[in-house]
């Protein structure tokens, strides 16, 4: 390892200090914007220095608790990205008629909407039934949200323009009910998926997989986790699975570059290659 | 002084403004340029492709892990914020940064962060904010700070904002700036 700014080595003993005392392991996720986080996290608990973040987060489980949601990053959102959608009932709906039953992984789901947003997908597309849906994040807080299913009503007028933008057949107000200032979806797109927690870092494959979708997740670790990420999504996948990432991420830069042929290049969809 | 990285921000009236900063500089151009341009979040390639015509320089959408490499054009893609690590860029979907996302402050503070004095932080036309902060941690560590005159800026808004709060080294009608940046980075010829 070179020389690191001091700035950088604070940076470095804070992350080490809540892996060694909490176990939660952000040791190789991408630094610049772990640092930004960080430096907003200072502001928000009105602390000066990183080192005294350190101190009162090594002896305060809630302060590290704190850091912790400060350190995740949950932006997401119904049909983001509608070509994408798009791409994927015109490049792996075919693939995936071909199967009785399939297993579809999201992983790093968030509050769910990208997994919703499939499950209308397959729905439409006449194949919800035959699937499975294993959605994963490492943050139980926003599994909770994702479970539920419900999501504020203020939401749904950009929701229905992805919708709609990313191929949608029906109506997007037959997926949910208003209550109040909320929407909820309605309980039979929920019908078919799992959620679980299950973290990238330190957790293993729990099982063989026809299509694996992680989008935004990978762009937060940095190259070696990212191959290390692959090789179990690499292992995860069955012979000819798809793997779906996203907008601006790439398999070109890793070490499974090799392994997988375009399915879709701009899209990000991907095949395993055997 | 040896710069690695020239960090350009801009928004309202940046394309064109862009288009003449970019086909003024020279093939091999010695310092990569990385650039936010406020766009909506779901523009496609359409902005880089689009000037792709006026450079000789190459011009990449990034994606993220993207290599750094001198005399490259970088675009931050839109709707993800553009930050630089050691040698190369990363991406994140973080919350928008004076309410804007790519955000120019986090693409010039992140810079800066990294390569210290070697980077030059350039501000063109805007109608906001966003990227006065970035010039001022910029300038605080050393880097040279450029911004457009605010006079032949589309939008004056951004340089105005950008002079009254930083000491900003060179103020220059937009014509000036790409021959600065090649005197400023040693490129051979024009
Ligand atoms: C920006 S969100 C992406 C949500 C969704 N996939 C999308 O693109 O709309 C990133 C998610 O990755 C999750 N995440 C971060 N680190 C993780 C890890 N080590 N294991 C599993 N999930 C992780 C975060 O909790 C967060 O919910």
């Amino acid at each position: 390892m070179g020389i690191l700014k001091p700035d950088d080595v604070d940076i470095h003993l804070l992350i080490e200090g809540l892996y060694y005392r909490y176990g939660y392991d952000f040791r190789n996720y991408a630094k610049a914007s772990l640092k930004r986080r960080i430096h907003s996290f200072l502001k928000a608990e009105h602390l000066s220095s990183v080192p005294e973040l350190q101190a009162q987060m090594l002896r305060d489980r809630a302060c590290a608790d704190r850091l912790l949601l400060g350190l995740t990053v949950n932006t997401t959102a119904m049909f983001r990205d509608p070509s994408f959608y798009i791409a994927f009932r015109q490049q792996v709906v075919p693939l995936l008629r071909t199967y009785p039953f399939f297993r579809i992984w999201h992983a790093g789901c968030s509050t769910g909407q990208e997994v919703y947003s499939m499950a209308i997908l397959l729905q439409e597309a006449g194949l919800y039934h035959r699937c499975r849906i294993y959605a994963t994040d490492a943050n139980d807080r926003v599994l909770q949200t994702a479970r539920q299913g419900i999501y504020p009503y203020k939401q749904m007028q950009e929701y229905t323009q992805l919708y709609l933008k990313a191929g949608g057949q029906r109506t997007f107000s037959e997926y949910y009910t208003a209550h109040y200032n909320n929407a909820i979806l309605r309980p039979f797109l929920r019908e078919r998926i799992v959620f679980g927690e299950h973290n990238l870092v330190t957790d293993g494959s729990f099982n063989e997989f026809n299509v694996i979708i992680c989008r935004n997740v990978l762009i937060y670790f940095d190259q070696m986790l990212q191959n290390q990420v692959h090789e179990l999504f690499y292992n995860s996948l069955c012979k000819f699975g798809i793997l779906g990432l996203g907008k601006q991420e790439t398999i070109r830069f890793t070490k499974y570059e090799t392994a997988y042929d375009d399915l879709a290049k701009a899209e990000k969809l991907y095949r395993r290659r055997s | 002084m040896t710069y690695e990285l020239i960090a350009i921000g801009t928004s309202l009236g940046g394309l064109s403004a862009l288009k003449t900063l970019l086909r003024s500089l020279p093939t091999a151009f010695p310092a990569a340029l990385a650039i936010v341009q406020h766009r909506h979040k779901e523009s496609d390639q359409g902005l880089s492709s689009f000037l792709q015509k006026f450079t000789v320089l190459p011009v990449h959408e990034v994606e993220d892990k993207e290599r750094i490499q001198p005399g490259h054009v970088y675009f931050a893609p839109a709707d993800y914020h553009l930050l630089v690590e050691y040698g190369y860029f990363s991406l994140s979907v973080d919350e928008p940064v004076s309410y804007a996302r790519p955000s120019i402050d986090v693409l010039l503070e992140s810079a800066s962060d990294i390569y210290d004095e070697r980077v030059i932080g350039v501000l063109l036309t805007g109608a906001n904010h966003d990227g006065v902060q970035g010039l001022r941690s910029l300038k605080a560590r050393g880097g040279m700070t450029i911004v457009q005159a605010p006079d032949t800026a589309e939008s004056p808004i951004l340089p105005e904002a950008a002079i009254a709060a930083v000491n900003v080294d060179w103020v220059l009608p937009l014509s000036d700036i790409a021959p600065r940046l090649i005197h400023l980075c040693g490129a051979a010829g024009v």
